[in-house]
């Protein structure tokens, strides 16, 4: 039986991924951006999971105005990293696993989750600074990893409740899936911050501390915290944090488990326009 | 039955909502064509032709020519799609979001370092924080 083992929140700011391939992470500005990963990286060597679900948003790459999908599983063998304007990153090719994704989506949507699936797509930033983040620079990645972007660009997006209660139906889609896999559930983007108008830079550590707080020890509390507040405390793209709580509703303690051990948490500003914000859940047995 | 908005009173910020989108589309859809290099040559060698194949209203691409940010978003345009342009002049994130404050790249990146914007009197229209209407622009081009 497949297994979610952890669960690792982390902002996914591009310009972190600028400096990881341009090669400032030393620099006085990024380094105690990357110091706050030290911890991650050999984590993820120690906890080499057999899948990542990879919860993040596309950033107008893959999806336009032409199709605006609220939850789209990556089904496909591979995924392209984007060239976003800036050039493609220089990172390596996304492996996904078609059999577990597809697997998913099937039980997600006999769970009233009405996901988008989809077999050809570029990731961007989104997706790939995570990686970086916890996995550095390898010829490879790790493992395969099932994208699963969430529309957190036109508003309305999906309510933190619902994107909780789609983490507690995507952890009973993985527990159905036959074959013993470790897999870790990835939510990512956030924490405060705004790119756009007279309010752009905006950034709130009070209300992105009691969100790590909350998200730790009283998750259905943070899942009950609707858009506007988001909007007002956190900023307009703050609204991203939603993502987190996917992630969230997909540990053990939701449903009866033990509550997770706090592996590592760290939280900086700034970067570029942005909060970071990076815990690491594990679950316990 | 009128939508419900309750995000209209956040100083300084556009919601990207279906209204929003639907003015926005062909700005938004100009902005993604950008993605392509061949694209961006073509709208670099002459800006106005380019636009012109586009059926934008004349204030958006005035708003595109003059690279006036809180123009294109108050036209439809959402900042991750303008962000194209920005890559097409080769400017980073932080120089797009600052611009549309009014201070220069300097003091938007120091106000970052220090810890951002505060979010005291930024959170409804009517108080005085500095992201409401009656501090722009901000930073030295407000203090004259």
């Amino acid at each position: 039986m497949a297994k979610i083992t952890a669960s690792v929140y982390t902002s996914h700011v591009p310009a972190i991924g600028a400096a990881i391939d341009l090669g400032k992470t030393q620099e006085p500005y990024w380094q105690p951006v990357f110091q706050g990963y030290e911890f991650s990286k050999q984590w993820m060597k120690d906890n080499k999971p057999d899948v990542i679900f990879l919860v993040y948003n596309d950033h107008a790459t893959a999806f336009s105005l032409e199709m605006i999908p609220t939850f789209a599983i990556g089904t496909a063998a591979e995924f392209t990293p984007a060239d976003e304007g800036w050039g493609p990153r220089p990172v390596p090719m996304v492996k996904g696993h078609p059999e577990l994704a597809s697997h998913i989506a099937q039980s997600v949507i006999q769970q009233d989750f009405d996901l988008t699936i989809v077999n050809k797509m570029d990731v961007d930033h989104g997706l790939t600074v995570p990686l970086s983040l916890m996995c550095g620079q390898p010829q490879a990645w790790p493992c395969p990893v099932i994208p699963f972007a969430v529309n957190v660009v036109q508003y309305p997006v999906p309510s933190g409740q619902r994107c909780f209660n789609l983490g507690k139906a995507i952890r009973k889609a993985v527990e159905s899936f036959d074959k013993d896999l470790n897999v870790q559930i990835w939510g990512t983007g956030g924490m405060s911050h705004q790119l756009q108008g007279p309010r752009a830079g905006l950034i709130n550590k009070e209300f992105d501390n009691a969100f790590l707080d909350k998200l730790i020890a009283d998750p259905a509390a943070a899942a009950a915290i609707p858009h506007i507040n988001y909007v007002r405390e956190a900023g307009s793209e703050g609204i991203e944090l939603v993502m987190w709580l996917i992630a969230r509703g997909a540990m053990a303690d939701i449903d009866g488990g033990k509550p997770p051990k706090v592996a590592h948490r760290f939280y900086h500003v700034p970067a570029s326009n942005t909060a970071v914000g990076h815990l690491i859940l594990e679950n316990q047995r | 039955m009128s939508l419900e908005k309750p995000y209209l009173d956040v100083p300084g910020t556009t919601i990207f909502d279906a209204e929003q989108s639907r003015l926005g589309y062909h700005l938004n859809q100009f902005c993604m064509s950008l993605m392509k290099a061949a694209n961006r040559e073509r709208f670099k060698a002459n800006e106005r032709a380019y636009l012109d194949e586009w059926p934008m209203t004349e204030e958006q691409k005035q708003a595109v020519l003059a690279r006036d940010l809180n123009r294109c978003i108050k036209a439809g345009g959402n900042i991750y799609f303008l962000a194209k342009i920005g890559a097409t002049d080769g400017k980073s994130f932080q120089q797009m979001a600052g611009s549309m404050t009014g201070m220069t790249e300097e003091e938007y990146r120091d106000m970052m370092i220090k810890g951002g914007r505060s979010a005291e009197g930024n959170r409804v229209v009517g108080e005085d924080g500095d992201a409401q209407a009656h501090h722009q622009p901000q930073g030295k081009a407000g203090k004259k």
